[in-house]
């Protein structure tokens, strides 16, 4: 068959890509990794103090959390119960590690992807940019990208969390950008009769009439940080995935079920939560008038 | 009374990419349709002068899509003009910044909308201080100044609910407070209560002309509704396809309507709750019969009078002025006949 390009010529092609990154990454791999050495000894030290806590406490942590967010007792008993399980089946170490590396990613999603939305939301050119970017970071497969993460970075928790935030962020990104294209705009309007600056509509107006959506965004990303933890894990992250890792390499059948059963408990936990608070959001929109 | 509060010159409002060149093409004669279908632009308003005098309730009516809240959305500027000048309190609002205007929006004037427009998530408290907490009133007299509102609408009780759990009718009236919490001059009210059912709709007209009386604002008031423009408005303007039909206090346009439109529009009215006395009363004086004064409407003048005793004298704070003939008050009141030429012809 005749290409337009021979091989001879695409080989260079694929070689220079792959030396230009090596250059840059030798030359800025350095001051990449200092830049996010703070992030890595917050990372680290978050660790330490949930494995370092007594278990007792971290459990009643997570219980008072559970009823914070979803004022539901069955829940409350239902994390009690997980927890325990997974504190007398050993998998309590990795079990902290994998929470503490979803939160700081849910953390980083949400401080980095709320203000995107919002910005999605304000302009047309902008979402017509960020649109596709969030297409290729949703379906490109994570390995593509854990090759120049990993080459620049190395392997370890801060190349890991990079990659659990590309795949968990772009839910709450379109959410927030949605929730706030969303609001009524005869409210907008109202509010801008009265003379409300931009600020003053995005902080009293869309932002809370857009939460329910956006906290759906929240529990997407929650979700979907979870179900990278395990490729996450081929890159050094400590966590679940990685017994699972070593279950699926050596086909120990017990031992993989029993950690991803552990991932399914937390995922159930943090989604019944982080749901019944977005919907105690929505008081106002109920009806009668004896509440 | 005199003194003219807003004014409205030669508005044109086009929409679409190239609206400049369109108002120069209506201004040629081009019609709504023929530049809807050959250039694809929709006229919104064509060449509106109206001028609202203070203190008075001025009514802009219009069947829907006749551009009556394009209108009101000029004179805070929610929506642009295409051509045209804009005068508030003598300052042309158009050269205003967008410091100057939100200053405008926050102080000068306030609105009322069709459908509401709460913030749901706000209690009625909260809601009734939103205009006050944007000019950043301190919170404590922002509460204070709302209350006094709440209780005037008739509200009290209600602060902390929500908007959800009231009935129209009550979120209007929360509606209406909120505009009222500025002290804001002016009042736009789009179409405030038409989405009342009837007895709702009274029963805030009531309320708007009792408050009214009371706060003498400069009130501008978009309806569908002839009765509600009749009853309410000091002063109204007939829009049409994005022009002014006819303007006119509201005995004028019943005694004289321009044109097949609002002859349409006035056939159905209740005549003798608009119409009053003076209308048709003539300047013979006569000593007996019983006093009517002349800004009654014929509703009420009506019982007054009898077969037996048919005539009575007009009189203008209580000193006679003229007379008035039971017979002429009922031909007034007749649905009249239109004539081919759009002449009302009574008798």
């Amino acid at each position: 068959m005749d290409f337009p390009i021979n091989r001879t010529d695409l080989r260079e092609l694929k070689k220079g890509i792959d030396f230009a990154f090596r250059d840059f990454s030798r030359t800025y791999g350095d001051a990449i990794e200092a830049f996010f050495d703070p992030l890595m000894h917050f990372m680290v030290w978050l660790e330490q103090l949930m494995i370092g806590a007594p278990w007792q406490v971290m459990i009643l942590i997570f219980a008072a959390l559970a009823w914070l967010g979803s004022r539901s007792l069955l829940l409350v008993l239902g994390t009690i119960c997980a927890f325990l399980l997974i504190y007398y089946l050993r998998m309590w170490e990795d079990t902290m590690s994998t929470v503490a590396i979803i939160s700081v990613a849910t953390l980083i999603c949400i401080g980095i992807g709320i203000p995107l939305g919002v910005l999605m939301a304000r302009s047309e050119r902008v979402q017509a940019v960020i649109t596709p970017i969030l297409d290729i970071m949703q379906t490109i497969p994570s390995f593509v990208y854990l090759i120049p993460v990993v080459m620049l970075l190395g392997i370890g928790k801060v190349p890991g969390l990079l990659a659990v935030c590309i795949y968990a962020m772009p839910p709450i990104v379109r959410l927030t950008n949605l929730g706030i294209r969303l609001v009524d705009k005869e409210v907008l309007e109202a509010a801008g009769a009265f003379g409300a600056s931009y600020r003053q509509k995005l902080f009293d107006v869309q932002i809370p009439l857009a939460l329910p959506n956006i906290f759906a965004g929240v529990n997407q990303t929650i979700m979907m940080a979870l179900a990278m933890v395990v490729i996450a894990s081929m890159i050094g992250v400590k966590s679940l995935g990685v017994p699972v890792l070593r279950a699926i390499s050596n086909q120990y059948l017990a031992l993989g079920l029993m950690n991803g059963l552990a991932i399914v408990a937390l995922a159930i936990i943090f989604d019944r939560t982080s749901q019944k608070y977005g919907q105690r959001l929505q008081k106002h929109r109920q009806g009668g008038h004896d509440v | 009374m005199s003194d003219i509060k807003v004014e409205i010159k030669h508005l044109y409002k086009v929409f679409g990419p190239n609206p400049v060149t369109m108002v120069e093409h209506v201004k040629n004669g081009t019609s709504k349709q023929e530049l809807l279908n050959e250039y694809r632009h929709v006229l919104g308003l064509k060449d509106v002068n109206i001028k609202v005098l203070a203190c008075g309730v001025q009514v802009i009516m219009g069947l829907s899509g006749s551009g009556k809240s394009t209108l009101i959305r000029h004179i805070n500027r929610l929506i642009e003009p295409t051509t045209g000048e804009i005068m508030v309190n003598g300052q042309n609002i158009l050269a205003m910044d967008t410091q100057e205007l939100r200053e405008f929006r926050r102080h000068t004037l306030s609105m009322v909308f069709q459908k509401f427009a709460l913030l749901p998530h706000y209690t009625v408290m909260d809601n009734v201080a939103y205009g006050l907490k944007i000019q950043n009133t301190p919170l404590i007299e922002a509460r204070e100044r709302s209350q006094k509102w709440i209780d005037r609408v008739g509200l009290s009780g209600f602060e902390r609910n929500y908007p959800a759990q009231l009935s129209g009718g009550m979120q209007q009236r929360v509606g209406l407070a909120r505009a009222l919490a500025t002290d804001a001059e002016i009042l736009l009210m789009d179409e405030a209560f038409s989405a009342l059912d009837p007895l709702i709709r009274t029963d805030m007209q009531d309320i708007l002309l009792d408050l009214q009386e009371e706060l003498q604002k400069t009130i501008i008031f978009i309806t569908h509704d002839l009765d509600e423009a009749l009853r309410i408005g000091d002063n109204i303007a007939i829009l049409r396809d994005g022009e002014v039909v006819q303007q006119g206090t509201p005995q004028e346009i019943v005694l004289h309507p321009e044109g097949d439109y609002v002859n349409d529009f006035i056939k159905d009215i209740n005549r003798s709750r608009v119409l009053q006395v003076g209308s048709v009363m003539s300047n013979e004086l006569i000593n007996d019969g019983p006093e009517i004064d002349i800004s009654m409407v014929i509703e009420e003048a009506l019982p007054k009078l009898s077969a037996a005793n048919p005539k009575g004298v007009v009189t203008r704070d209580g000193k006679a002025v003229g007379s008035v003939y039971l017979d002429r008050m009922i031909t007034a009141i007749t649905r009249p006949k239109s004539t081919s030429k759009g002449k009302v012809i009574y008798s």
